[in-house]
């Protein structure tokens, strides 16, 4: 429905129509905010030029009620942009329940995509449409920016961390994806396409690309030989570790009282720092494995993690 | 016009006592000098040339993209905008009017002899261009290669480039931003003549006021970020690299606590040169003064507040983004107040359009769109789909170039006879002005365009679709250019061909134009008294009061 808008990007997911909305108020109230300027300017450069006879008697000598007035008026159209954005916002960075879950990680200069049933994809996105897809994001080295033009979403990839973005799009077709932040010499070509298809097309796709292992399987895989399932495993006896079955978005309360909920970043953090926190009750043993696994290997723990069950709200 | 005659005029004796410009003529007199009108010109001298180096850049920068296959190489390309940004935020925005047109005007507006400490005031032109020095040492070397806000951990494990003697450069620069701020505040403070109370004091001054505290207290913290950051590139101590335990937002939020302020050091000047220059052509007293004051320190104490606006997609909390989001829309009122009192000072004015009028009104329209940009760049879900396009690089342009060179240049016309004792050539700076103006929509309007159709900033390249927009963009920074080398060229002829200006051509209130043109070194025979505000014109009878209380018929 905006397509007849010149100059106007691709409109091609929900998220992308609720931001068309508020961006094409912004502009109507910025036109006329410059209309009324322009336009007084105009009015008194041409009544009061010097040339120009008209009474320049009593001038305006109490500005206050003037002042006043318009400290109201543009504030009150200044909160209304406000809650209508902080909404939007919101509602943009808390992903509702996904039908999709696509991991994503950024290096200098591509962006590589893991999908759970283990096919990998460089550059390229390829998701149904009409579904909730969520992206769980990772950086190998610098801050990159994930941007869908089309979508309206972007969210910074920031390395030491997870971030998660979603969307749901409306129109099958490809879609640029873009870095929008600076990261070193190749950044103007760290790009890419979405993919938009249907769901059969889509599961075709899937299917096409001939993995034989899940991401999960993988995970359970590297589980096993970095000796996690010595402690975390089943028939375990030898150390007293929680164990990780339905872990995934339950409250997890740490040994100085704070609690926090084991989403994705949560595990990142869990394996990679276990030194800045303890789970409530259990000895501080559990090793620290940052240098040994990539962002990659980390992602396909989480995933494995994640297969042994628990609350679908970590996603949100 | 400015071949007004006055009729009761009292004329000021020609002095016996020679003008600062001639006092002596020896380059030591010049490189040792403790005057604030020379050292002024001083920096004149040091901020023109890195405007001319950064204008360079940019017009390789533009030069390449007006083809998506570019010209450049792409190492070249992203060093070229790195030091782009660097040198015209550093080495000329920041320092542009407060250190040439401050420097040379807030002692002679005030009624004082001199800035409160003259050697300080020397010792930063030696700063500013020491760090000057390492800028082009950088640069020539081979440059950064991080864009100008050395985002981490690229900067500091990744970039290969002079990122260490860039961040030295910025650091050292810090120091002379510090000094003349401090030298600002207490001059103001402490030397204003008998009779200048603060209700009195020029919004020029006002604004040179508000800028230096905020200068004071945000660039210590640029300070400590640059520190931090040479330690991690030099020691490897983790302090932003995840993998060595540290925070890469950390940063941002240091950074951003400087730059957002940074910002308003930017405008916060040019607005009070607008208001100087709008009463003075539209022969009235401008709108509000009481609440023009209000607004500059409001923007001034506010502009800390607001510094994670540039973070609402970098992983802060939803929360946080909301609370940064509210901020920003409160430092917007301010602005529009002003917009609206400068528009309205206007109304029953006697207005003739001569070229610092020209470059005023230009100031007024770039700064309310870049205004409003601002506002949907405030607006957070906006924010998420702009941030890190060219909508960014439109925006911000408006404001710090648009804006604030056309203040300068402004400024730089309507103080010209004062400062050299000559006229300027009316028409050809009229036709600068508009020339200005012209071309810089021409170069900045269609970035907005492909901002929002999602061109990222700093792409050395682009799909060929975005062609035009950026055809559009280069062919204006062309005409930009002309626009800006103009008055170089009949400024200069002016010094030495123009007729003589007498002390007060545009029959202006402020006590500047109360002391020959140009000024003795001491500034004023005996010590102005002050007896009323700045801007005492009249437009119903076309007569003006000087703020010594002289009446005067136009
Ligand atoms: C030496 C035994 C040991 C090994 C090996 C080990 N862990 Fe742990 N892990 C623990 C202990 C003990 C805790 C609880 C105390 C703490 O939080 O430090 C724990 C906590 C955790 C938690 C948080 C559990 C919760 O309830 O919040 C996660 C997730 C986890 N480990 C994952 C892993 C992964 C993945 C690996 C392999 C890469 C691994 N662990 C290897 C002992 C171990
Ligand atoms: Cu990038
Ligand atoms: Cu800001």
């Amino acid at each position: 429905m905006y397509h007849w808008i010149p100059f106007w990007p691709d409109t091609a997911a929900v998220n992308a129509v609720v931001v068309n909305n508020l961006y094409i108020a912004e502009l109507g109230l910025s036109g006329l905010i410059m209309v009324t300027v322009v336009a007084m300017m105009l009015t008194f450069c041409i009544r009061y030029r010097k040339a120009a006879s008209n009474s320049r008697a009593d001038l305006e000598t109490k500005t206050w009620r003037f002042e006043i007035l318009w400290t109201v008026a543009t504030l009150g159209a200044f909160l209304i942009l406000f809650v209508w954005g902080a909404q939007v916002y919101i509602w943009l960075y808390k992903p509702p329940p996904a039908d999709e879950e696509v991991y994503v990680v950024g290096k200098q200069w591509m962006w590589k995509v893991e999908h759970p049933g283990g096919q990998r994809e460089i550059d390229a996105l390829h998701v149904p449409v009409n579904k909730v897809v969520r992206l769980v994001m990772a950086s190998e080295d610098v801050i990159h920016s994930f941007f869908v033009p089309a979508f309206r979403i972007k969210h910074d990839v920031v390395p030491g961390t997870l971030e998660t973005l979603w969307f749901k799009a409306t129109k099958t077709g490809i879609f640029r994806l873009e870095c929008t932040q600076y990261c070193g010499l190749q950044h103007a070509t760290m790009q890419g396409e979405i993919v938009v298809m249907e769901a059969p097309d889509y599961a075709n796709w899937l299917d096409s690309q001939g993995v034989e292992e899940s991401l999960a399987q993988q995970g359970a895989e590297l589980f096993r030989a970095h000796g996690c399932s010595g402690c975390h495993g089943k028939n375990s006896t030898i150390i007293h570790a929680p164990s990780l079955t339905g872990l995934y978005g339950t409250v997890v309360h740490l040994q100085d009282g704070s609690i926090r909920v084991a989403d994705e970043a949560y595990l990142r953090d869990c394996i990679l720092n276990p030194r800045s926190f303890t789970v409530a009750g259990y000895p501080p043993v559990m090793p620290d494995f940052s240098g040994q696994l990539g962002e990659g290997d980390l992602l396909k723990l989480i995933a494995y993690i994640k297969s042994l069950g628990g609350k679908r709200e970590a996603g949100r | 016009m400015s071949t007004t005659t006055f009729d009761d005029t009292p004329r000021i004796e020609p002095t016996a006592r020679p003008s600062y410009l001639t006092e002596e003529n020896t380059v030591a007199s010049w490189l040792f000098t403790r005057d604030h009108k020379r050292i002024a010109l001083l920096f004149f001298a040091s901020i023109t040339f890195f405007f001319f180096v950064g204008g360079g850049a940019a017009a390789l920068i533009r030069m390449n993209l007006a083809t998506p296959e570019g010209l450049l190489q792409p190492s070249l390309y992203n060093r070229m905008f790195t030091m782009h940004g660097i040198i015209m935020v550093w080495f000329f925005l920041i320092p542009s009017i407060p250190t040439t047109f401050g420097n040379f005007f807030v002692p002679l507006m005030i009624g004082a002899r001199d800035l409160a400490f003259p050697r300080v005031n020397l010792l930063s032109w030696y700063v500013f261009n020491l760090s000057g020095l390492v800028v082009l040492y950088a640069l020539i070397m081979g440059a950064a290669d991080t864009g100008w806000t050395f985002y981490t951990p690229l900067s500091t494990v990744y970039a290969n480039g002079y990122v260490f003697a860039a961040a030295m450069a910025v650091f050292i620069n810090g120091f002379s931003s510090i000094m003349t701020a401090l030298n600002f505040i207490v001059t103001i403070h402490r030397l204003r003549a008998p009779g200048m109370t603060w209700m009195r004091l020029p919004l020029f001054v006002w604004a040179i006021y508000a800028v230096s505290v905020v200068m004071l207290t945000a660039t210590p913290v640029l300070a400590m970020d640059t520190f931090l950051l040479a330690v991690e590139r030099f020691i490897g101590i983790g302090l932003f690299d995840p993998r060595h335990g540290g925070d890469p937002l950390l940063w941002q939020h240091m950074f951003w606590f400087y730059s957002h302020p940074a910002v308003y050091i930017m405008i916060l000047p040019a607005m009070g040169v607008v208001s100087e220059i709008i009463p003075c052509y539209a022969r009235r007293p401008i709108f509000g003064y009481a609440g023009m004051t209000i607004a500059l320190m409001a923007i001034a104490i506010l502009s800390f507040f607001v510094w994670a606006h540039h973070m609402f997609v970098a992983g802060i909390s939803i929360y946080a983004g909301v609370a940064f989001s509210l901020l920003t829309f409160f430092v917007a009122v301010p602005s529009a107040i002003k917009v609206f009192n400068w528009t309205v000072s206007l109304h029953k004015g006697r207005i003739t359009f001569d070229a610092p009028m020209l470059y005023a009104l230009g100031f007024v329209l770039l700064f309310t769109l870049g205004g409003v940009t601002g506002l949907m760049l405030a607006t957070l879900a906006v924010d998420v789909s702009v941030h890190g396009t060219y909508f960014v690089i439109a925006h911000f342009h408006y404001i710090m170039v648009g804006a604030t060179v056309s203040a300068f240049f402004g400024a730089l016309h309507y103080w010209w006879p004062k400062m050299t004792g000559r006229l300027y050539p009316e028409m050809w700076a009229r036709f600068a002005a508009i020339l200005t103006y012209v071309g810089f929509n021409l170069t900045f309007f269609p970035q907005f365009v492909l901002g929002y159709l999602g061109m990222p900033r700093r792409s050395y390249t682009y799909p060929a679709e975005w062609q035009i927009w950026n055809v559009l963009s280069s062919a204006g920074a062309s005409i930009l250019a002309v626009a800006y080398l103009l008055p170089l060229l009949y400024l200069g002829w002016s010094i030495f061909r123009e007729r003589k200006a007498d002390a007060n051509p545009w029959a202006a209130t402020g006590l500047e134009w109360t002391t020959p043109s140009p000024p003795p070194t001491h500034n004023f025979e005996r010590t102005p008294r002050v007896s009323r505000g700045p801007y005492n014109y009249d437009p119903e009878n076309d007569r003006f009061i000087t703020q010594e209380g002289t009446p005067h018929a136009r």
